[in-house]
């Protein structure tokens, strides 16, 4: 049985199911972080004293991880653009490169984390601590979720582009609006954990 | 995002034809794609998990009745940790009153109502072949059971089930014990289970309704769902991440909701400490209070549907009702601090949320003002779902009028702990919702069958229910005003002031019991009428929507030939037509 506007546009909504689903999800995501983000700030304005973020944590390999992330979200849009051009042998290369920058951030964050745990820095040492690896260890496995569906698109999901390439292309879009979305969350994390 | 099909669709090969696929059992009953499967799938878990909530219940009126007697026949049953000699311990009540409402909202009315009612019906009423996302509405359906599991296996862990309410309030929660911890995981997954199929719901109505099926020409069903999407949607995520922070608070011994200096038993914790336990209950009744829309909305719906049938007339105000609807989805969003007014959160703030909380009180009065205008001068019909139906109305208008003072600080206050809540927000969910969701399941029990349920049984089973509701739930308002605490596990009776109505929970409690011996015609109704009940066409009720276009039981695909709609929901006794319903899907 054949579900409807699974690849091709809806006339009067202009949209297909996965692309208005796909959009759902992302509010739903919105307010799971921003609940978070609710809960620091509350957290925060109610404590006596607040350690600055650059005080404990380290600034440059977080700018350093924000360069890598906004570097994936172009790479991204490239993988896209190939596959709307046609060309699936440049969608690989840029789908690749974004595979392999999510994993340099997570190796990042990786040393990052230990470098924490070696100076007997956990989650229980303070709030300030609490709410960073909560939201980093939350971000981090959006990260790991959307590396796992581009590597779906890259490897196994890719015989779609054969049979149907509108509906793969719009599939590797929706992932893409996924890493966008958590390339983004991280814009809001780093200013909000290392800067303020 | 995967659908059927994902890898193997070639263009213009997919063939359109309705059961191509010869499944076998597991594939069609058990991991089915099909909605109308995963439907019946929710609505018969829903039906077994209200069920098990009930029986919690029962036990736990036992010990109000009879505080301190010896449970007979089954209570020797419990082991000697939970009931020794039979006599229910403080732990063990405490686990009963915290599971009862868990399962019943979260595992019970929502999963029936939602995931039961609106993967059944919706995409009939639509016109639509399936939901926009199959194999998603599949793993929703997976995620809630194994939801479902982890509640039920908490009770086995040690120390028993979560015990600190079914708002898990902090710092209780917090240092309570394992079954605390298994009630946040299964919340994780009911989380995953409700979201999937939000989004799932709100694509298919918005992408695959039929060509001529506008917004306003909606069963008012459809809109329920709709709108209750919504709220599960943008509700359920704050409460994920709350849930979140109290699994890191219990486990990596973070202090999101600890306060400094924290001091149990005499001793002061060692946790960091500065966290806020009012944090907790922001996040819960910012969830928790859609979730009593998502409770009462498509009860609304069912009710709906059910009274224009049966009284064969439009509805009154189709389009007030919608827009109250959608005002009503948007409201729940600002009133969750009304349940939080004995927390000291200042007065500021209590303003604020009781000026909400009066103005989302009146689109419910209007729907159910339409509702009710609805029944004048019609020709009604009193069957089974019809008088389910009409039982909702007057039930859900003391439930809510009874709500009223609650909403205000200052009659909350004295209330608000007090047996009085517990009957205000039981007349809108038991004798509101639950007859809500019992008309559903005999009105559209037909369409699932091709059979409908036996007239009979059911009339026993909505008089026999009608009577006990209220004999459990109106001697709690007395209880309340007053004074009897709704957390006491004697029922009261240590407490002076409430020795006058002690006598009160012997009433409700017998009421309780024989609540569930009414309930008895109705199983066997339901699985009776299987196989024996009459065999109807696939419009018994003469009833105008899309679903009835479809074959009883729809086959996978739902309809022969795609449908298409040609007028609004509700054209009953069109003047001039030679009878009194005019199908949607009549040119």
């Amino acid at each position: 049985m054949e579900i409807p506007y699974t690849f091709e546009v809806r006339r009067d909504t202009g949209l297909t199911n996965g692309k208005i689903g796909l959009w759902l999800f992302l509010a739903s995501e919105v307010m799971l972080f921003g609940a978070l983000f609710a809960s620091y700030i509350l957290i925060r304005t109610g404590a006596p004293n607040w350690p600055r973020g650059d005080t404990i944590l380290n600034v440059p390999l977080a700018t350093f991880n924000t360069i890598v992330l906004i570097s994936s979200s172009v790479t991204m849009v490239m993988a896209w653009a190939s596959l709307v051009r046609g060309s699936f042998a440049t969608f690989r290369i840029y789908m690749g490169a974004t595979i392999l920058l999510g994993f340099v951030f997570l190796v990042v964050k990786y040393f990052e984390y230990s470098h924490k745990f070696h100076d007997g820095l956990y989650p229980s040492t303070n709030n300030f601590l609490a709410i960073y690896f909560t939201l980093t260890g939350l971000h981090m496995l959006h990260v790991a979720g959307g590396m796992a569906l581009n590597a779906w698109f890259w490897g196994p999901g890719a015989k779609l582009w054969k049979t149907n390439p509108v509906w793969f292309t719009n599939r590797v879009e929706h992932s893409g609006l996924f890493w966008h979305f958590v390339d983004l969350v991280w814009i809001f994390l780093f200013p909000t954990l290392y800067l303020l | 995002m995967t659908q059927p099909g994902a890898v193997t669709a070639p263009q213009p090969h997919v063939a359109h034809q309705s059961h191509h696929e010869e499944l076998g059992f597991w594939r069609q009953y058990v991991f089915s794609v099909d909605h109308k499967v995963i439907g019946i799938q929710y609505a018969i878990t829903g039906l077994l998990f209200l069920l098990f909530g009930f029986s919690l219940m029962m036990l736990m009126r036992w010990q109000l009745a009879y505080p301190g007697a010896a449970l007979p026949l089954v209570g020797n049953l419990f082991g000697e940790a939970r009931m020794p000699g039979g006599t229910m311990l403080p732990e063990f009540y405490n686990e009963l009153g915290a599971m009862h409402g868990t399962i019943m909202v979260f595992l019970g009315v929502v999963p029936l109502a939602v995931g039961g009612f609106g993967n059944f019906v919706v995409p009939l009423q639509i016109g639509a072949p399936d939901m926009a996302f199959p194999r998603l509405n599949m793993a929703s359906y997976w995620f809630f059971f194994l939801g479902g599991v982890t509640m039920l296996a908490s009770f086995f862990v040690p120390g028993g089930a979560a015990q600190s309410g079914w708002t898990s309030y902090t710092p209780l929660s917090v240092l309570a014990g394992t079954g605390q911890t298994m009630w946040l995981i299964g919340m994780l997954f009911l989380i995953t289970s409700s979201l999937l199929g939000a989004v799932n719901f709100i694509t298919t109505i918005i992408q695959l309704r039929v060509r001529g099926l506008t917004f306003m020409r909606f069963p008012f069903f459809v809109w329920t769902q709709l709108v209750t999407s919504f709220l599960l949607l943008l509700a359920f995520p704050p409460l994920q991440a709350a849930a979140i922070m109290q699994m890191m608070d219990r486990v990596a011994g973070t202090s999101f909701f600890m306060p400094s200096g924290l001091v149990v038993s005499g001793q002061v914790l060692t946790a960091a400490g500065g966290g806020n336990p009012l944090l907790w209950q922001h996040l819960f009744w910012f969830l928790a209070h859609p979730e009593v829309y998502v409770l009462i909305l498509p009860a609304m719906g069912i009710v709906a549907e059910v009274i224009a049938n049966n009284t064969r007339k439009p509805l009154w105000g189709y389009r007030s009702m919608v827009y109250s609807l959608m005002f009503l989805g948007f409201m729940s969003f600002l009133v969750w601090a009304h349940h939080m007014f004995m927390t000291g959160m200042g007065t500021a703030m209590a303003a604020f949320f009781q000026t909400t909380t009066m103005i989302i009180s009146i689109p419910s009065v209007v729907i159910l003002t339409a509702l009710l205008i609805s029944l004048w001068g019609g020709s009604i019909r009193f069957n089974t779902p019809m008088l389910f139906a009409l039982g909702f109305l007057p039930m859900f208008g003391i439930g809510g009028l009874t709500g009223l003072p609650l909403g205000f600080n200052v009659s909350d206050i004295p209330l608000h702990d007090t047996y009085y809540v517990i009957g205000h927000f039981h007349y809108v969910v038991a004798p509101g919702t639950i007859f809500a969701l019992f008309a559903g399941v005999y009105y559209w029990y037909p369409k699932a069958t091709g059979r409908k349920m036996n007239e009979t049984l059911g009339k026993i089973h909505f008089f026999g229910s009608l009577v006990c509701m209220n004999v459990i739930f109106m001697p709690m308002f007395l209880m309340g005003l007053a004074g009897v605490s709704r957390r006491l596990f004697d029922g009261g009776e240590t407490y002076a002031f409430a020795q006058p109505v002690l006598h009160l929970n012997v009433v409700s409690s017998w009421g309780a019991w024989i609540l569930a011996i009414f309930q008895i015609p109705f199983i066997f109704n339901f699985f009776w009428s299987i196989w024996k009940g009459e065999k109807t066409d696939e419009n018994p009720w003469q009833a105008t929507t899309l679903e009835w276009a479809a074959p009883s039981p729809p086959p996978h695909g739902n309809f022969l030939e795609p449908p298409q709609a040609y007028r609004g929901p509700y054209e009953y006794s069109v003047p001039g037509a030679a009878r009194d319903y005019t199908p949607q899907h009549e040119a």
